[in-house]
């Protein structure tokens, strides 16, 4: 937990000596608080209390990064409800491969390569688990390897993870799992390779009992399976663990958590499960089957989740090109909110059709939801409009409404003299049939 | 030594709500259902048991819907041209309740004799909503509240416009009422207070925070969710009301779900990824305090009901 200025400065020399550039002690303390200076100003701190200020100033929960040709970040959360502030680094999704199955580096790569757009974000899973079994551990860490970039998670016992790790060497992995049968012989591996560490129990006792024995080996990137056998234990122990390091800034428990939803057996048990992992504090989600609707479905929940509740995602306002209309292109008239501009974008240009596509600033607010706040209405179309110089770009002055504000055309008419104002249809899936029939 | 699990201590809790009257009860249900009485967030069994498990709802129509989904159409088949035969079906799909939708083609008569067939055909209690234009929401659900006296239905869906007559027929039909606001916490008190102040008691209402989808806005819910199930352990009697939600309605909408051609490759299957759409817009709601929600699909109420049996369990 943060510590006041004053906690601070009874960590201090106390003698005023001003070589940090303050006139006391106190007002450096005050500063450093705040955090807006380094410690290192201070020449004189005792190791001692380097020690303790350097522990209180860790987050709560640690910042894990596993590295290879991209990085995956989790950890360092503040708050158990996101409207609390906001949810930080989004879950990396994973997907596990074993060593015996066939032909790994296909399966990798077309996995590796799987893209999907949602309101002009491309998104694609994380990275990969390779699991040592039946089959050679080195060789499927290596075909895994050539066909991703990135970061790896691998599983296995002590005796079979260091062929995999020789295969990546230079990267910073996971390596899973230490328990108490194994545990000294994980940290040995894990600290000679800097890795994170994947730390498994039965309960959140014997788990904080481990993270604190492997941390004496000198590993501190940890990573916690809570275990659990059904949906309810789990984010029981998600929440606990949480609740740990956020309220009581429990060290031992202070890291983030990973979720293997293939455990539930069956995919569409996998998918809830991994549904709940995502909103409730997984840091890793490990997924066994891999399907591209579900990867959209899930890498969507993990931004709707994840998306900071103070800043709905917007774009520019503007206008914007759709397949590079002429003058004789029909103009629409949309929000700034990103999922309404993509929802209509993507709708005409998937159409083929050419339009100018007005986008108002409506404070990201989606059409109904800017209406009902008088963020869209006919002042701000036409204020768009001129302000965009549209009649400059188009042979026809003519406008297409969203058929949710029909309402606004009769004002529109006043506000816009000289143009002609349409109203579309209410969703953008009937936008392609609409231009194609009524815009001739 | 044992760690020692922080634990929150909420002052207030959910009401209790009953949904449906057997005969003992002045109604001709099989059975019903109740919800609420959480004192803990979601699940949060450490704390606390849940007292009551969240509920499946299916929805059907009064009519054969023209708008939706084919994979629907193709799932409930014959089923859809009529309301009786498609609630024994969705019962079949394991239904704790049913939600029967009027529509604009109906008349006062049609809707009664709708809503009628349903109680007819199938023993659990039902929600009706009208076709969800002020005026002709109060020309349907009068005569259907009447009707149907004492059988504890839910009449929706009322908004701050719409909401004097369906709640004065509730009130006087022994109804309940499902209480719709945009996403917002002060608007849900604001809607209940003036719903209580008319009389019917707080125990008959059920709040609908509303929602979006999975990628339209579902995480505005979510958030308001959360808060508003705060607000209620916090001891603010106007949000200690149980909470029903539309993903099936919401997540059908969205084009991931209705539209299967077109669409880019990476979306996917699309049987596959509409139950996804469904299912995971649901639990997530769920997991954030939903105590209703009303699906579409049978093979999504089966997977959330599922994880709802999960949760429960300790
Ligand atoms: C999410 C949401 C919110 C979020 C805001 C999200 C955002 N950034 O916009 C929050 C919670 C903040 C919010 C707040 C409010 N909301 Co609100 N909200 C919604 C909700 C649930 C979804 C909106 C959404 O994102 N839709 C998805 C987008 C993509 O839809 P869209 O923009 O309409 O675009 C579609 C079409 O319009 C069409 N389209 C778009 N552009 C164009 C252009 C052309 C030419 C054509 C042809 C078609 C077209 O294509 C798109 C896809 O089909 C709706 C209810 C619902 N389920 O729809 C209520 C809703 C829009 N909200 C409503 C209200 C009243 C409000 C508030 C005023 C309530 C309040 N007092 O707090 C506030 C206003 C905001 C403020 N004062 O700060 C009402 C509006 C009622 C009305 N008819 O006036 C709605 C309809 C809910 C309801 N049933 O009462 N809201
Ligand atoms: S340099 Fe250190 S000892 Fe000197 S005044 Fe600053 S804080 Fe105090």
């Amino acid at each position: 937990m943060a510590l006041s200025g004053i906690q601070i400065y009874k960590l201090l020399p106390q003698t005023n000596c001003k070589e940090c550039g303050f006139p006391t002690c106190l007002a450096f303390a005050m500063k450093l608080a705040a955090k807006q200076v380094e410690l290192a100003a201070c020449p004189y701190v005792s190791e001692e209390s380097k020690k303790q200020l350097a522990e209180s100033a860790a987050p709560p929960i640690r910042l894990v990064t596993l590295k290879a040709g991209t990085e995956v970040k989790a950890g360092n959360e503040v708050v158990m409800f996101r409207h609390e502030k906001t949810f930080y680094n989004k879950p990396g999704l994973f997907v596990r491969v074993r060593a015996s199955d066939g032909d790994i580096a296909a399966k990798v790569a077309t996995i590796d390569k799987y893209t999907v757009n949602y309101v002009g974000m491309d998104f694609s899973v994380d990275g990969f688990a390779v699991e040592a079994d039946s089959g050679d551990f080195a060789a499927a860490v290596k075909a895994v390897r050539s066909a991703t970039k990135r970061p790896l998670i691998l599983i296995g016992d002590p005796a079979a993870l260091p062929a995999g790790l020789e295969a990546c060497s230079g990267e910073t992995p996971l390596l899973y799992a230490a328990d108490s049968s194994n545990w000294e012989a994980m940290a040995d591996l894990a600290a000679k390779h800097k890795a994170a560490l994947a730390v498994k129990g039965e309960s959140l006792d014997e788990l904080a009992d481990l993270t604190q024995k492997i941390q004496t080996k000198g590993v501190e990137d940890m990573v916690l399976d809570l275990g659990g056998k059904t949906m309810g234990e789990w984010l029981m122990r998600s929440t606990q663990v949480r609740r740990l390091a956020l309220k009581s800034n429990f060290r031992p428990l202070g890291y983030p958590v990973i979720a293997f939803p293939g455990k539930a057996g069956d995919p569409s048990k996998e998918s809830v499960y991994a549904a709940q992992a995502i909103a409730k504090y997984a840091g890793f989600v490990v997924l066994d089957s891999f399907t591209p609707e579900l990867a959209y479905a899930l890498l969507v929940l993990r931004e709707n989740i994840y998306t900071d509740p103070q800043k709905p995602i917007q774009v520019q306002p503007g206008v914007y090109e759709i397949n590079n209309p002429t003058a004789d292109a029909p103009a629409l008239v949309t929000t700034n909110f990103s999922i309404t501009y993509f929802a209509v974008a993507n709708e005409v240009e998937g159409a083929g059709l050419p339009a100018w596509l007005v986008v108002t600033d409506a404070d990201g607010m989606s059409v109904l939801t800017a209406w009902a706040a008088g963020k869209f209405d006919a002042e701000r179309i036409a204020k768009a409009v001129k302000e965009f110089d549209l009649a400059s770009k188009v042979n026809k002055k003519r406008i297409v409404l969203p058929g949710h504000v029909a309402v606004l055309s009769g004002e529109l008419e006043e506000e816009l003299a000289g143009w002609e104002i349409r109203v579309g249809p209410r969703e953008a899936v009937d936008l392609p049939a609409f231009m194609k029939q009524a815009l001739n | 030594m044992p760690i020692e699990i922080p634990k929150d201590k909420w002052p207030g809790s959910v009401r209790k709500v009953t949904l449906g009257a057997t005969a003992a009860e002045g109604g001709t249900r099989a059975k019903t259902v109740t919800v609420g009485g959480q004192t803990t967030m979601p699940y949060l069994q450490f704390e606390a048991p849940t007292p009551n498990p969240p509920v499946v709802a299916i929805e059907i129509k009064s009519r054969k819907p023209a708008d939706w989904s084919l994979l629907l159409a193709e799932t409930w088949g014959e089923a859809m041209a009529d309301a009786a035969q498609w609630a024994k079906k969705a019962e079949e799909a394991g239904a704790d309740l049913l939600v029967l939708a009027l529509t604009l083609e109906d008349t006062p008569e049609s809707a009664v004799k709708a809503v009628k067939s349903v109680l007819a055909a199938s023993g659990l209690p039902l929600i009706v909503w009208g076709p969800g234009q002020a005026e002709k929401d109060n020309e349907l659900l009068v005569p259907v509240a009447e009707a149907t006296k004492g059988e504890k239905l839910v009449l929706g869906i009322c908004e701050d416009k719409n909401y004097r007559t369906i709640v004065a027929t509730a009130l006087a039909n022994g109804h309940l009422v499902q209480a719709r606001t945009p996403m917002d916490v002060n608007l849900s008190k604001q809607l209940n207070i003036l719903i209580t102040d008319m009389g019917l008691p707080a125990d008959r209402i059920l709040m609908d925070p509303t929602t979006g989808a999975l990628g339209y806005g579902m995480e505005y819910g979510y958030s308001v969710m959360e808060r508003l199930r705060m607000a209620a352990l916090q001891g603010d009697t106007m949000t200690q009301l149980p909470m029903i939600v539309t993903p099936g309605f919401e997540a059908w909408k969205a084009k991931e779900a209705k539209v299967g051609e077109g669409v880019p490759q990476a979306w996917g299957d699309w049987l596959a990824r509409a139950i996804h759409w469904e299912t995971i817009t649901a639990i997530a709601l769920i997991e954030s305090g939903a105590d209703i929600v009303v699906l579409r699909h049978p093979e999504s109420v089966k997977r959330v009901k599922e994880a709802i049996g999960e949760l429960m369990t300790a």
